[in-house]
């Protein structure tokens, strides 16, 4: 029975070229189509990366046309005004970046002031101390966080916190104004924390368990293991885990639209307000504008400028988190 | 004279029971090796040994375990005076992302050993030089620990339990990771310790157990099948499963 069957098995087999032939030109064709659409799909996201980059450059270009580079890079005064008639008073723009770096640049520390200590805090927890059941419970809840859209953030900011920190302050006797770079770096601050305590969990967690057992082998306290062994061998993905928080916050524009001020003011104290680079293109490219004036090619430069800043961190960042990565493979 | 003594001791991992009924006496200033195919309760006993095992939340140890006759589950023993007291070199190198200095230096600086840095330069020194690694390190004591060789690594590591002058010292697989001349060199090593400490080790190689061991227990699914001085173990074993095993059939 069972030879009968073998036999009719191996009677039936058509040869492989015969095979071949009538499946091949159907089959090439599928492959083909198959492989075009995936290549076609992933060819889109970076056709677009590309074509913005350009844009970014070439606007950039025309706007430095106007306005020449130093007095972008090294100017202290923004103050991006156009004549719309030729003899109208005050017709010259400044179009100095430094005050929306300095603006930028203040809202992100407070900002990371309290992502950081809050974001790492909680990672440690959530990866050395939290049982299976509290991470369970926390993990998901920091997620949400995470999820809330930056607007409500925004009006969060607006009509809460910058408030009540304008009211508190008033009553010790300081002046903070409404739209404060802390009100606004402090929210921002909140919105971080899940970014960075969900990288710098991961990054912890791959602290091999061989170190912390070396550690405890030796008599080491839990705290202790964790302070002095998985800290620092977890150093370097931290220091990532920052500057991912730290982009993401130079990068965010809706909370400091709505929370932070417009006026371009060169200080470094949090309790004033300042604007940054993000609420200035929002500024110049609302409304009806012309769109071969310094002020709206001005959004261009901008972006170019806030590009490169993200990159460069967004790329530091990854380097760290993949070295220390091999590391411990 | 016996130094710790295992007494009806059955471990469970969750529903697994992991150990059952273990009755061992570990002898001061020998080696013990414990021996027995992959998964037979071998590891588990010797991380029983320094409630290492109390890391695993769903390990339960039952029964008795007497260091000097005080029993180490008393839930007021001092964890960070036993392992003190009992330390553990493990199967993989597992040095500090630290100096070689710093890696030895971490055990007496956590349990306040050095009161000057006089003194702590004199533990590390004599540590490493114990653990036959300091000639080939003492030009590098600030270099981080990572960027030795597997073997000089495994010997820090040795040095790092030994810094903190623990009575006892665990070795869990401590030849695995290593090539043959740097386990030629742990193998001497251990020799050479078992003068100032009891030393219990854990081992693949049964060559390894009859090379560096006084006295050896044979551990099998969870059972402790015998135990008694290796020569005997090895020549004139009781057990049908422990002939087996040594001759290479189970396992």
């Amino acid at each position: 029975m069972a030879q009968t069957a073998m036999a009719a098995r191996d009677e039936a087999r058509p040869s492989l070229l015969a095979v071949a032939k009538g499946r091949r030109a159907r089959q090439i064709l599928g492959e083909r189509v198959l492989l075009g659409f995936l290549l076609a799909s992933s060819l889109v996201a970076i056709l677009t990366t590309i074509g913005i980059v350009f844009s970014l450059l070439f606007e950039t270009i025309r706007f430095l046309d106007a306005v020449p580079l130093l007095d972008f890079l090294f100017g202290l005064n923004w103050s991006p005004q156009i004549a719309i008639r030729e003899d109208q008073v005050g017709s010259s723009g400044a179009f100095g970046v430094v005050p929306l770096l300095v603006g930028t640049g203040l809202i992100a520390a407070v900002a990371m002031t309290v992502a950081g200590p809050l974001g790492l805090l909680s990672a440690i927890y959530l990866a050395e101390y939290a049982s299976p059941r509290a991470r369970g419970f926390a993990k998901p809840i920091l997620e949400i966080l995470a999820g809330i859209p930056t607007v409500v953030y925004g009006f969060f900011a607006v009509l809460v916190v910058a408030p009540f920190l304008r009211d508190s302050s008033e009553s010790i006797g300081f002046e903070v104004s409404s739209e404060s770079a802390l009100a606004a770096g402090v929210v921002m601050g909140v919105m971080i924390v899940p970014i960075v305590s969900s990288l710098a969990d991961d990054v912890i967690a791959a602290v091999p368990q061989s170190l912390r057992e070396g550690a405890y082998g030796l008599g080491a306290t839990k705290s202790e293991t964790v302070r002095d062994i998985v800290l620092p061998a977890a150093l370097p993905g931290i220091g990532g885990a920052l500057l991912l928080g730290v982009s993401r916050a130079i990068g965010e524009t809706m909370i400091v639209v709505m929370a932070a001020g417009l006026s371009a003011n060169l200080t470094v104290n949090p309790l004033q307000a300042v604007t940054t680079i993000t609420v200035q293109m929002v500024a110049l490219l609302t409304g009806d504008q012309e769109f071969d004036s310094p002020k709206t090619l001005a959004a261009f430069a901008l972006g170019l400028l806030l590009f490169i800043a993200t990159l460069i961190l967004n790329l530091i960042a990854l380097m760290l988190v993949r070295r220390y990565q091999e590391r411990y493979d | 004279m016996t130094k710790l003594t295992a007494r009806n001791v059955n471990v469970f991992y969750g529903d697994a029971h992991a150990l059952k009924q273990v009755n061992l006496d570990i002898r001061q200033n020998e080696v013990t090796a414990l021996i027995g195919p992959s998964g037979c309760g071998k590891s588990t006993f010797l991380r029983c040994l320094n409630r290492m095992n109390d890391l695993i939340e769903a390990c339960r140890v039952e029964g008795n375990i007497c260091l000097d006759g005080e029993d180490i589950y008393d839930p007021a023993v001092d964890l960070v005076y036993l392992r003190a007291r009992i330390g553990m070199v493990f199967q993989k190198p597992n040095p500090f992302p630290k100096s070689v200095y710093d890696n030895v230096a971490y055990g007496p600086k956590i349990h306040g050993l050095a009161s000057s840095r006089a003194e702590m330069d004199d533990i590390v020194t004599s540590s490493l030089e114990r653990a036959g690694l300091f000639e080939e390190v003492k030009d590098r004591l600030g270099a981080p620990a990572t960027g030795l060789s597997g073997g000089q690594q495994q010997r820090l590591c040795i040095a790092r339990a030994i810094a903190v002058c623990p009575e006892i010292i665990l070795m869990d697989e401590p030849c695995s990771a290593l090539d043959p001349i740097a386990t030629a060199r742990i193998e001497a090593l251990i020799d050479e310790l078992k003068q100032n400490f009891t030393i219990v080790i854990v081992t693949h190689s049964m060559q390894q157990a009859a090379r560096v061991s006084q006295r050896t227990a044979f551990f099998h699914l969870g059972d402790l099948v015998e135990v008694g001085d290796t020569d005997t173990v090895f020549t004139k074993p009781v057990d049908p499963r422990t002939e087996s095993y040594i001759s290479g059939h189970i396992g």
